[in-house]
C-alpha cells in the first residue's frame, strides 16, 4: 500500500481538481476537461512506450494523430456514391500505380544490389511514377471534388460503426510507423526527432490538402457518434423523468406549474450534454482501464526486461543476443498504434475532423511534455502526466487572468500594462508549461511519478 | 528573344526568390549546425529564438519610426538589427546559464538537451506572444524596388518583366558580408580554430588549453548574430509572424541536415539546396514551355510537378531521401 502511495495521492489531487472545476464553472466544462485529459492519457502512454520503455524519441505524434482521425472519416462517413463513380476508377488506379512503383523500387532493390547506377534508377522510377500518377489521378480528384463541393466532394467512407474505426485509426498509425521506423530507426536520438517531426508534418500536408481524401481543410463535419445525441435525449421520456426525479427536492420549492416546467426544461438541456460527456468518458475510461492493464502486463514481462535492458545498454544487449533493430522497430509501430487509436478518440469525441488544427505545438510538444512530466517509463505517471498538463493548458489562462488581476489590482482599470496583460492572457500558458517542463527536468529529471524497477536480490 | 523571355521567366519566379528564401535559410541553418556542433544538441528552439531576436527589431523600428529617425531609401530595421542582436545575445547567455549549463556540466546525453530546448521553446514563444502578440506585422520601409517589371520591360523590350525586390537585395547582400566574416572567422582567427576543434574533440580541445566556457560564449554570440539577421532579413522580406517562425525551423532543420549537420559550409549550402528544391518542384513550367517549345506541343496543363500546397513536404522528402542515402548529409558532417 505504502508503495502505491504518491500515485493514490497524485491521482485523488487530480480528480479534486477537476471536482472543483466542475463546482465553479460547470459540470460540462469539468466533462469536457476529463474527456479530453483521458484522451492526452492515452497518447501519453503511446508516447511513453517509445520513450520510456525504449528509449526512442518521436517527435512524429501529430502525424498519427492526424492518422487516427482521418480513419475515423474513411471508416464511419456514409460513401459517397456519386464521387465514386466519377473519379473512384482513376483513384483506384493511381492507388495500383503506387504499388507498383513501390513493388519495381523494392525488386530493383533486391535484384541489382552492386549496380552503380541504382539509386538513380530507383529515383528515376520514382519520378516518373509520381508524373504518371498525377495524369492518371488529376482528372479523377477534379471530377471528385466537384461533385457538391459544399457538402462532400470526397470519396466519402465506408459508412461502418464509429467504434470501429478506433482500431482502423491504430492500423493506420502502425503502418505508417513501420515505414518510418524502417527509414529513420537506424538514426541517433535526435536525428529521429527531427526526421519524426518532418515526416509527421509532410503526412499532415498530405492530409491537409487532398481534397478527395477527406475535404482537407474544408473539414468534415458531423461525424456519427457511439452515443445518444442530446436532441433525442431531450425528447425521451425516460431521461426527462430521472432529471425530474434527480431534481425532486428542488422542483418541489417551486409553486407555479409554467415555471416548474421552464425549469425542468433548462434542467433536461444541461443534464443532456452533461449525460452525453458521461457516456464519452466511460468508452474513454475503458479504453484507459484496458490500455494500463496492459501495457503494466506488458512493462513486467520478460519482453518488457528486455526492452529496458536495450533502452539501458544497446550493445551489452545486442551482444546477449537480442534482436535491437527489431525490437526498436516494434515497439515504434505499437506506440504510434495507441497515439493512432488516441487521434481516433479524439475525433470522436469532437464530431468533427479538422485537419487545419494539426500543429506540432499542441499534438507533438505538449504530448511530450506530458511523458516528461508524468514519469517516464511508468504507466501511472504518463496518464497523470497526461491529466496533469491537459489541465494546466485549458486552465492556464483563467488562472493567468486571475493571477493578473491580482498582481495588478493597484493599477488603474485603463493602464496601458494592465489591459496588455489581460489581453494576452491564454499565451501565459506557453509560459505555464514550458516552465513547468524546465523545473520537473532539473529538479525531478525521472518526473512526478518515477519508474519503479523490483530489483530483487538473488 | 523566346529563349531571352523564358530565362528571365524563370529567374523571375523562381531563382531569385530562391536565392533570396536560400540565404535565410542558410543563416537559421548555420546557427543550427553551429550549436550542434558546439554544444551537441539539436536545438528546438531556434525558430523562436529567430523570432525573439526579430521582435526586439520590430519594436526598434517601430520606435525609431515615431521619433523619425530612418535610412532613407534603405529599411529602418537595418539601423536596429545591432541592437536586437546584443538583446538577443543577452537572452541566449541567460538561457545557457540558467538552463543549458547545467546539463552541459553534467554531460547529459543530448536528447535530454533536446528536450530541454523544447522548454526553451515554450518559454520563448510565451515571451514574445506576450510582448508582441501573435499578429502578423510589416516592419518593411524605404523604397520596397529596386527594379521594377515594368522598367525592365521598357529596359529590354522583352515580353517579360524582372522584378527585383529591395529586401532581396539586402539579403543576399548582408547574408554574404556575414557569411563571409563568419567562414573567415572560424578558418583564420585563433578562437575560430579552438571552436572548430572543441567541436571535433571535445576531450583533445580540453587537453591542449581551449577554455570550454569561452567557447561557449563565442558561440552562443555568433548564434545571436546569425539567428537576429536571418530572422529580420525573413521578416523584412515576408513579415513577421510569431507563428511562421516556428514553421520555419522545419526546413532550417532540413538545410542543416541535408547538408551534413556540425558542418557550417554544409549547412550554408544546404539553405540554398532546400529553397532551390521547394520552388523548382512547386513552380508551374506552362509559361516556360510555352515560350521554348513550337506551338503544337504546348502543354495544357500546368506542367507542375507539385502543387505549392506542398513546398514544405518537398524539402522534408528531400531531408528523407538525404537520410536514406546519405545519412551523414551531403557534405560529410558529424558522425550519427
Amino acid at each position: 500500500m505504502r508503495k502505491y502511495l504518491n500515485i493514490i495521492t497524485a491521482y485523488s489531487i487530480m480528480m479534486i481538481l477537476i471536482i472543483l472545476v466542475g463546482i465553479f464553472q460547470s459540470w460540462s466544462i469539468a466533462l469536457s476537461i476529463l474527456n479530453y485529459c483521458l484522451i492526452s492519457a492515452v497518447m501519453t502512454m503511446g508516447a511513453n512506450i517509445q520513450w520510456g520503455y525504449a528509449g526512442l524519441i518521436n517527435f512524429g505524434i501529430m502525424g498519427y494523430t492526424a492518422l487516427g482521425g482521418l480513419a475515423v472519416v474513411l471508416v464511419s462517413v456514409a460513401p459517397v456514391p456519386e464521387a465514386w463513380s466519377a473519379g473512384g476508377f482513376n483513384m483506384i488506379m493511381s492507388l495500383i500505380l503506387i504499388l507498383g512503383i513501390v513493388l519495381v523500387v523494392k525488386y530493383i532493390l533486391k535484384k541489382y544490389k552492386s549496380l552503380k547506377y541504382r539509386n538513380y534508377l530507383i529515383a528515376l522510377v520514382i519520378v516518373f511514377g509520381i508524373i504518371l500518377i498525377r495524369i492518371v489521378a488529376s482528372p479523377g480528384i477534379e471530377a471528385i471534388e466537384s461533385v457538391n463541393p459544399a457538402k462532400t466532394g470526397f470519396l466519402g467512407g465506408l459508412g461502418m460503426p464509429i467504434l470501429f474505426s478506433w482500431i482502423v485509426g491504430g492500423l493506420f498509425a502502425a503502418g505508417l510507423a513501420f515505414l518510418i521506423g524502417k527509414i529513420a530507426l537506424g538514426l541517433r536520438a535526435d536525428y529521429l526527432a527531427i526526421a519524426t517531426l518532418l515526416i509527421a508534418e509532410i503526412v499532415v500536408s498530405i492530409i491537409k490538402h487532398e481534397d478527395w481524401l477527406a475535404r482537407g481543410v474544408k473539414n468534415v463535419i458531423g461525424l456519427k457518434r457511439p452515443v445518444p445525441y442530446e436532441i433525442n435525449l431531450q425528447t425521451s421520456p425516460w431521461f426527462i423523468n430521472l432529471v425530474e426525479k434527480l431534481n425532486q427536492g428542488k422542483l418541489n420549492l417551486i409553486s407555479s406549474v409554467s415555471e416548474k416546467k421552464d425549469i425542468l426544461n433548462q434542467l433536461v438541456i444541461d443534464a443532456s450534454s452533461v449525460y452525453v460527456k458521461l457516456c464519452m468518458t466511460g468508452l474513454f475510461l475503458t479504453v484507459v482501464i484496458i490500455l494500463l492493464i496492459l501495457t503494466q502486463k506488458a512493462l513486467y514481462s520478460p519482453w518488457g526486461r528486455k526492452m529496458r535492458a536495450i533502452r539501458d545498454n544497446e550493445e551489452a544487449a545486442g551482444a546477449m543476443g537480442k534482436n535491437v533493430v527489431k525490437e526498436h522497430l516494434l515497439i515504434f509501430i505499437l506506440g504510434s498504434a495507441i497515439v493512432g487509436l488516441a487521434g481516433a478518440m479524439m475525433v470522436t469525441n469532437d464530431g468533427l475532423f479538422t485537419p487545419g488544427s494539426y500543429r506540432p505545438m499542441r499534438y507533438t510538444f505538449v504530448i511530450w511534455v506530458m511523458v516528461i512530466v508524468g514519469g517516464t517509463g511508468n504507466n501511472f505517471g504518463a496518464i497523470l502526466g497526461g491529466f496533469a498538463v491537459w489541465f494546466l493548458w485549458v486552465e492556464a489562462g483563467p488562472i493567468a487572468l486571475f493571477l493578473i488581476n491580482f498582481f495588478t489590482a493597484h493599477l488603474d482599470e485603463a493602464n496601458a500594462l494592465k489591459v496588455h496583460l489581460i489581453e494576452s492572457a491564454p499565451y501565459f500558458r506557453f509560459l505555464m508549461i514550458g516552465v513547468g517542463l524546465l523545473v520537473i527536468m532539473r529538479y525531478r529529471p525521472k518526473g512526478l511519478i518515477p519508474e519503479k524497477i523490483n530489483t530483487k536480490k538473488i | 528573344m523566346e529563349l531571352l523571355n523564358a530565362l528571365v521567366l524563370l529567374l523571375n519566379y523562381t531563382i531569385v526568390p530562391a536565392i533570396t528564401y536560400g540565404s535565410q535559410l542558410a543563416l537559421g541553418a548555420i546557427f543550427v549546425t553551429l550549436v550542434y556542433g558546439v554544444l551537441r544538441f539539436a536545438n528546438f528552439a531556434t525558430g523562436d529564438m529567430m523570432s525573439f531576436g526579430t521582435m526586439f527589431a520590430v519594436l526598434l523600428t517601430y520606435y525609431f519610426q515615431s521619433v523619425g529617425i530612418g535610412l532613407g531609401i534603405l529599411p529602418t530595421a537595418l539601423l536596429t538589427i545591432p541592437f536586437a542582436i546584443i538583446a538577443m545575445i543577452l537572452y541566449m547567455l541567460f538561457i545557457d546559464n540558467f538552463v543549458f549549463k547545467y546539463y552541459r556540466v553534467k554531460k547529459s546525453a543530448p536528447v535530454q538537451l533536446a528536450m530541454v530546448s523544447v522548454g526553451v521553446m515554450f518559454v520563448t514563444q510565451a515571451i514574445i506572444r506576450i510582448i508582441i502578440g501573435p499578429f502578423d506585422r510589416r516592419f518593411l520601409d524605404g523604397e520596397k524596388f529596386i527594379l521594377k517589371a515594368s522598367e525592365f520591360k521598357e529596359m529590354t523590350g522583352l515580353n517579360e518583366g524582372l522584378t527585383i525586390k529591395s529586401t532581396q537585395a539586402i539579403t543576399v547582400v548582408v547574408t554574404i558580408i556575414l557569411v563571409s566574416i563568419l567562414f573567415w572567422f572560424l578558418n583564420k582567427t585563433k578562437t575560430g580554430t579552438s571552436m572548430r576543434a572543441y567541436s571535433d574533440n571535445e576531450d583533445l580541445a580540453l587537453l591542449s588549453g581551449i577554455d570550454p566556457k569561452r567557447v561557449v560564449m563565442i558561440t552562443w554570440i555568433i548564434a545571436g548574430f546569425l539567428a537576429t539577421v536571418g530572422g529580420v532579413l525573413y521578416g523584412l522580406d515576408k513579415s513577421y509572424k510569431p507563428f511562421v517562425y516556428f514553421n520555419n525551423m522545419l526546413p532550417i532543420f532540413a538545410a542543416a541536415i541535408v547538408g551534413g549537420i556540425g558542418n557550417p559550409f554544409g549547412a550554408f549550402l544546404g539553405g540554398y539546396v532546400i529553397a532551390f528544391a521547394e520552388i523548382f518542384v512547386t513552380y508551374a513550367y506552362k509559361k516556360f514551355f510555352t515560350y521554348l517549345l513550337p506551338e503544337s506541343l504546348e502543354p495544357d496543363s500546368l506542367v507542375q510537378l507539385l502543387s505549392t500546397d506542398y513546398k514544405f513536404a518537398v524539402s522534408f522528402s528531400i531531408l528523407v531521401i538525404v537520410l536514406l542515402f546519405r545519412p551523414s548529409g551531403i557534405f560529410e558532417g558529424k558522425k550519427i
